[in-house]
């Protein structure tokens, strides 16, 4: 994608919509699909649950609930915002990684390790002022996540070791390493369940309604200065040479083993500020069952933004928002939040498979448009195995 | 068409009116070819012409859009290589259709197995065929040898063996001397001779004008999807062919003119390197490289040159020796450093490592040079200045394309390595490095190219050339090098070089022994 | 955590009587646990195997994972609804073996090569990358399976039972030498003691047969296969499905042969565990069931260190780090092994990469 739209003479005389649609019109059915997937979903699960009357209206209800509960009122839009803050994080360092032709599965163990960090140094500053903790704290998650990605990146450059099974690994790994630090030198003492102290003044400030934290901004933050790294830096430019073709950047005199390594440290990185805005701005404490689905979240919220860190953000506010409302939603309608997964699942698929929407969608596409033959440009067949 | 004088038989394969389109293109447009049983039947015309095209319908991987094909007078129509095999067509490819890590019988085999029963192969009857089908041609072929460790003479016999194991009555061979040496032509020569004494029909397609006309009982030239012409070896020679196949009368040979060699600038002194695997590939080579002249190194594919030149370039750490640039030791200096050190490289892969296909052409034209001014400012990239950059070189090395924001791989071929050529010749060079730089491209483009070599030769630079096409390092280089074993084992002057004389260093490394077979498939033995 | 006994530990002893202290450990612990071992191996192996005859033919196949999970809860599943409509039978003589739990196996194994198929189609037919689609299909199998258990298991439901494992003869397990081994292979359930049958056929089909030499061909160089007639899209379906197969088998041992119940993720990484078996292995049948075996060792280790660790300073040692980093030892060896095994281990030449047909073009 270095071909920059506007500066094509040809692609310049096509209106602004149907730029737009050329570009929108995937995710946009694919998401419709899989909402229309999920109402048959929930109607099927109805069938599954023995002793209740079958009611035609129940998928208007959940989505109802889970639209409400996610844009319902002030607090639910914050509620949206807080939960797709650690989301753009992670989509960011999922993306990020693609861009380099790496496959970061790892952002789960590197969110819990970012996290870790940040919760160690957090209870250490806990009295200090919060000018110092926060930003140390913040620190510390990004650089505990840095070292969890740094570690598949360095056996990928050194050894070829897949980053795909060793990031996975490391994801089992982090969980008892996690375990095994709150259970032991970070408990509470005499505390019955294995919990940490409070982060106290590390803590992420609450700027906006009840819980809004800092870390909403931190994330829009992040979202622009990687974009503005990836495409107006050299740094990113080899970055994304080393990702497109590896070969040839090695000819050209980039070192692709080195940008391997720091790809991953960095994309660890910032998924352990996913963690970290997590534990500051919300939990304040660890828990040994601290974690969310955040990992795997991020790898939708990725391939959902084609890994573009502006669309990463509407990409995230989208599972953010589903993630917001479905609490409301089981309330109201019975159905398990975990329908959330499922249709973040349905999305993937209908994603995957875009070539055959895009054939579907031939009539309605605007004739001409190359961007809409190329499903996911940074990501061609191959690149990754 | 045919001679009255000849006996009137059906003909082996006959293709009538053959069109095949494709979007923006015509790859054939009504071509007719007939091949009579016996009879090798060469097929001539330059990359493009849509010789390749025209056997794809024939085998059955393209659908014509019109015509048809004729075998033994009766039309068929061919649905795929396997029904194309069913009727005793088989082709050999340009690159060759063999697994590396199969053996010489499995690869045999493949397709058309011998079972001993429903589930399993049987090894040892497939074997005695396969031993049998070599001697019947005049060679000993080890079943059990792995077809990666063979010689590429030697797998052009396996891909022959397997064509005969299906009893292909019409063999197709796709520019098959490419990367033989002159001997193993020769040989491969007198294999298709014997096989056309026993009545095969062979179609051999090639753009090599003295080969066509040494081998060829006809000869049909095709030019831009059509034929062109039809001609008897007897009744033609080199420049009438040359002007059919190009359409206008061409100079064969670039006029490289007279070189003024100054001072070495590359000095190479006792160069050793290794594979990917650890096994010693560059042997200790000494050579230099002055200002002003080309030196081309000649030399059989695998003899070392893909690691000699990666260690000269900075790629492939050297076990031992030592270059130097104007006397400046450089052993072991990255590319980059190289790079600023005024050394242009031309990848002999431009898809692989020379392009990156998904960027656009600007940034391409500075993959090598982004990171420094005026293209960046310490972190900051300077799209201005890269897209001003770009507009020039697009116009300077005539790269055809409607935006220098193109991505790269819209761009054909030759215009692809223009934009290589552009970026790495457009600045003060001392060393440029070029590993085979026009495979692969139509006649302009490779004009093109070699003009503006010899202009960077004139202009003082010093200019080292691999490839493994002994054709190109003939017909430009001013003192040629044979590689063979890992060693350069001779210099030659390039103006007055045999091409025979140079074929048989490179096939035997100058040991006089007619019996030494190549070195590639000594390590299987 | 009592690192002052460690420090103390390591400081007091010479290591090479720490090293007899662990191979002594090891002869002790191996032929008394063999059966678990084995048993522990049965789905690494089986999704190892699912891994090589989808690689073979040029296929990465990420998703093992989440076709393993699937066909777990499939198995389970079909066991809560079909077990009533049979009158939950008694276990029958041999394996325990009921009707409901063999339309259990069926079930499982049949979803198993249909979310095979499914990758199949993405990854071959439209050339999606091969492991987003694997990814994917681990995201979608996580999502579905959680969210039909939360749904179900309100009722806290029973399934089909499990299979039972086959008792040799003692006079035959009490063989001097051999008999743990005999132990090891005949001490299983129908899915444990078929997987050695399994691995021996797969060798024999890929190395001797003619889809065998056509797989090996096809993951290598698949235009070569081409031209000699071979349909490469066809032959990687086939493989890609019969991969399926034994990875429903393995699913289905985690929920109706080593337990008898379902839970969320109760794949815990096999399906990635065993993509490193299958490197170390070389790509080949025995050799993936021999790596398999290795880690299916250090599994069982983790565990026993915790209930019983061994006596003298090496138990010390043990037992002074946290429980939680043995639970971690199976995945960090996995990491370990992949650094430094898959350097040197090639893979297919054509793996990963989608095919095009030149007619196509």
């Amino acid at each position: 994608m270095t071909a920059q739209p506007a500066r094509n003479p040809r692609r310049g005389r096509r209106s602004a919509a149907s730029r737009i649609w050329s570009v929108t019109a995937v995710p946009i059915t694919v998401v419709v699909l899989a909402v229309l997937l999920g109402a048959a979903i929930v109607l099927v699960s109805e069938l599954l649950v023995p002793g209740k009357k079958f009611d035609w209206g129940l998928p208007l209800v959940a989505y109802g609930a889970l639209v409400e509960g996610s844009l319902g009122n002030p607090d639910a839009i914050i509620s949206t915002m807080v939960n797709s803050t650690p989301l753009v994080f992670g989509g960011l360092a999922v993306g990020f990684g693609f861009k380099a032709g790496l496959f970061n599965i790892g952002a789960q163990g590197q969110f819990l390790v970012g996290a870790l960090g940040a919760v160690i140094v957090g209870v250490w500053l806990a009295d200090a002022p919060a000018i110092v903790a926060i930003p140390l704290a913040a620190l510390a998650g990004f650089i505990g996540g840095g070292i969890w990605g740094f570690v598949p990146g360095f056996l990928k450059a050194v050894s070829g070791a897949h980053e795909v099974v060793s990031t996975i690994m490391m994801n089992y790994i982090a969980v008892q390493l996690l375990a095994a630090l709150v259970s032991g030198p970070l408990k509470v003492p005499k505390s019955p369940s294995p919990v940490t102290f409070d982060v106290g003044n590390a803590a992420y400030p609450i700027l906006l309604g009840r819980n809004g934290h800092l870390g909403i901004v931190l994330a829009l933050l992040a979202a622009g200065f990687v974009w503005w790294l990836l495409y107006r830096t050299t740094w990113g430019f080899e970055v994304r040479s080393v990702g497109a073709n590896p070969d040839a950047s090695r000819y050209a005199g980039m070192r692709p083993k080195l940008i391997t390594m720091a790809t991953m440290t960095f994309s660890g990185a910032l998924a352990g500020l996913a963690g970290t805005s997590v534990l500051l701005g919300v939990t304040h404490t660890m828990t040994s069952s601290f974690g969310t689905t955040v990992g795997f979240d991020s790898i939708a919220v990725a391939l959902l933004a084609r890994s573009h860190p502006l669309a990463t953000v509407l990409a995230a506010v989208l599972f953010g928002a589903m993630r917001a409302g479905a609490g409301l939603m089981q309330i109201r309608a019975q159905i398990p939040v975990e329908l959330v997964d499922v249709l973040q699942a349905v999305i993937l698929l209908f994603l995957v498979a875009s070539p055959v929407l895009r054939r579907v969608l031939h009539a309605v596409t605007p004739a001409g448009v190359p961007d809409a033959e190329a499903p996911m440009p940074d990501l061609k067949p191959g690149a990754l195995a | 068409m045919t001679d009255p004088a000849e006996p009137i038989i059906a003909p082996a394969l006959e293709m009538r009116g053959i069109t095949k389109r494709y979007p923006g293109v015509v790859a054939n447009d009504a071509i007719d070819l007939e091949v009579r049983p016996g009879e090798i039947h060469a097929l001539l015309g330059e990359n493009g012409a849509g010789k390749t095209t025209l056997m794809n319908v024939l085998y059955g991987l393209a659908t014509p859009d019109e015509g048809e094909v004729l075998l033994d007078g009766k039309a068929v129509r061919i649905t795929g290589p396997a029904d194309a095999i069913a009727r005793g067509i088989s082709m050999v490819h340009q690159h060759f259709m063999l697994v590396p890590v199969l053996t010489v019988a499995e690869n045999i085999l493949l397709g058309e197995e011998t079972m001993a029963n429903r589930f399993f192969l049987d090894r040892k009857e497939a074997h005695r065929r396969i031993v049998d089908l070599g001697r019947r041609f005049g060679f000993e072929i080890d079943p059990e040898a792995k077809v990666g460790s063979l010689s590429v003479g030697w797998q052009q016999r396996v891909e022959i063996l397997k064509a005969l194991y299906r009893n292909a009555r019409i063999l197709v061979l796709d520019e098959p001397t490419a990367v033989l040496t002159p001997q193993e032509t020769d040989e491969i020569f007198a294999v298709l001779r014997r096989l056309a004494g026993e009545g095969h029909s062979i179609v051999f397609i090639s753009h090599k004008l003295y080969e066509v006309l040494e081998i060829a009982d006809r000869i049909t030239v095709i030019r831009r999807g059509r034929v062109v012409g039809e001609r008897k070896p007897a009744d033609t020679d080199e420049d009438d062919l040359a002007e059919l196949m190009v359409g206008r009368e061409v100079q064969l040979v670039v006029d490289r003119g007279v070189s003024h060699p100054a001072a070495p600038v590359l000095n190479v002194q006792g160069l050793t390197a290794s594979d990917d695997r650890g096994h010693q590939m560059v042997n200790g080579v000494d050579f230099e490289v002055r200002a002003g002249e080309i030196f081309g190194i000649a030399g059989v594919a695998g003899n070392g040159q893909d690691e000699l030149v990666e260690a000269i370039i900075g790629l492939r750490k050297p076990t031992a020796g030592r270059v130097t640039i104007d006397g400046k030791d450089v052993t072991g200096h990255s590319p980059r450093q190289l790079n600023e050190a005024q050394v242009a490289y031309v990848p002999a892969d431009r898809h692989r490592f020379g392009l990156i296909l998904s960027f656009s052409i600007a940034d391409n034209l500075v993959l090598t040079s982004y990171y420094r001014a005026p293209y960046a400012h310490g972190l900051l990239r300077d799209r201005e200045a890269i897209d001003k950059d770009a507009a020039t070189s697009v116009e300077r090395f005539d790269i055809r394309t409607p935006s220098p924001n193109a991505r790269a791989s819209t761009l054909s071929g030759g215009n692809q390595q223009k934009a290589v050529v552009a970026r790495e010749f457009d600045r003060e060079l001392k060393l440029l490095i070029l590993d085979q730089p026009t495979r692969g491209l139509d006649v302009g483009s490779i004009e093109f190219i070699h003009r503006q070599v010899i202009a960077k030769r004139d202009a003082g630079t010093a200019v080292l050339l691999v490839s493994a096409e002994l054709d190109e390092v003939l017909e430009l280089s001013d003192r040629i090098g044979v590689m063979y074993g890992g060693r350069i084992v001779a210099v030659v002057d390039g103006p007055t070089a045999d091409k025979n004389d140079v074929g048989l260093l490179m096939a035997t490394g100058g040991e006089r022994d007619p019996g030494t077979r190549n070195p590639a498939l000594e390590q299987t033995a | 955590m009592d690192i002052t006994a460690l420090a103390n530990g390591l400081y007091g002893i010479p290591l090479l009587g720490i090293l007899f202290q662990i191979v002594g450990f090891l002869i002790e612990v191996i032929p008394s646990n063999a059966p678990n071992i084995m048993n522990q191996a049965t789905p690494l192996a089986l999704a190892a195997l699912c891994g090589v005859l989808c690689e073979r033919s040029g296929v990465v196949n990420i998703g093992i994972e989440g076709t393993m999970l699937a066909a777990a809860f499939t198995a389970w599943v079909v066991g809560v609804a079909v077990n009533p409509m049979f009158g939950s039978p008694a276990p029958g003589p041999i394996f325990g073996l009921t009707l409901p739990l063999v339309i259990c196996l069926v079930a499982a194994v049949l979803v198993a090569v249909l979310i095979s198929t499914l990758h199949a189609w993405l990854s071959i037919s439209l050339r999606a990358d091969q492991i987003i689609s694997g990814t994917i299909i681990n995201i979608a199998a996580f999502g579905v399976t959680g969210y039909l258990d939360q749904l179900i298991s309100k009722s806290s439901p029973a399934g089909a039972g499990s299979f039972a494992a086959f008792t040799p003869p003692t006079e035959l397990t009490d063989l001097p030498v051999i008999g743990w081994l005999i132990a090891m292979f005949f001490n299983q359930g129908p899915i444990a003691m078929s997987t050695i049958v399994i691995i021996v056929g797969a060798q024999l089909w890929l190395f001797r047969s003619r889809w065998g030499l056509r797989t090996r061909a096809v993951g290598e160089h698949p235009r070569a296969a081409e031209t000699v007639g071979i349909d490469v899209i066809r032959l990687r379906y086939r493989n890609v499905m019969l991969g399926g197969f034994f990875a429903g088998l393995g699913g289905a041992w985690l929920s109706i042969e080593a337990t008898n119940s379902f839970q969320i993720g109760m794949t815990t990484g096999r399906g990635f565990i065993a993509l490193a078996a299958m490197i170390m292995g070389r790509w080949t049948p025995i050799g993936a069931f021999g790596s398999a075996l290795l880690f299916a060792l250090f599994l069982q280790i983790s565990q026993l260190i915790k209930i019983a660790p061994p006596a003298g300073d090496l138990g010390t040692i043990m037992s002074s780090v946290p429980a939680q980093l043995w639970d971690a030892l199976p995945y960090i060896l996995t990491i370990v092994i992949l650094a430094g095994v898959v350097g040197r281990s090639i893979p297919p030449a054509a793996d990963g990469q989608p095919y095009e047909r030149e007619a196509a073009a």
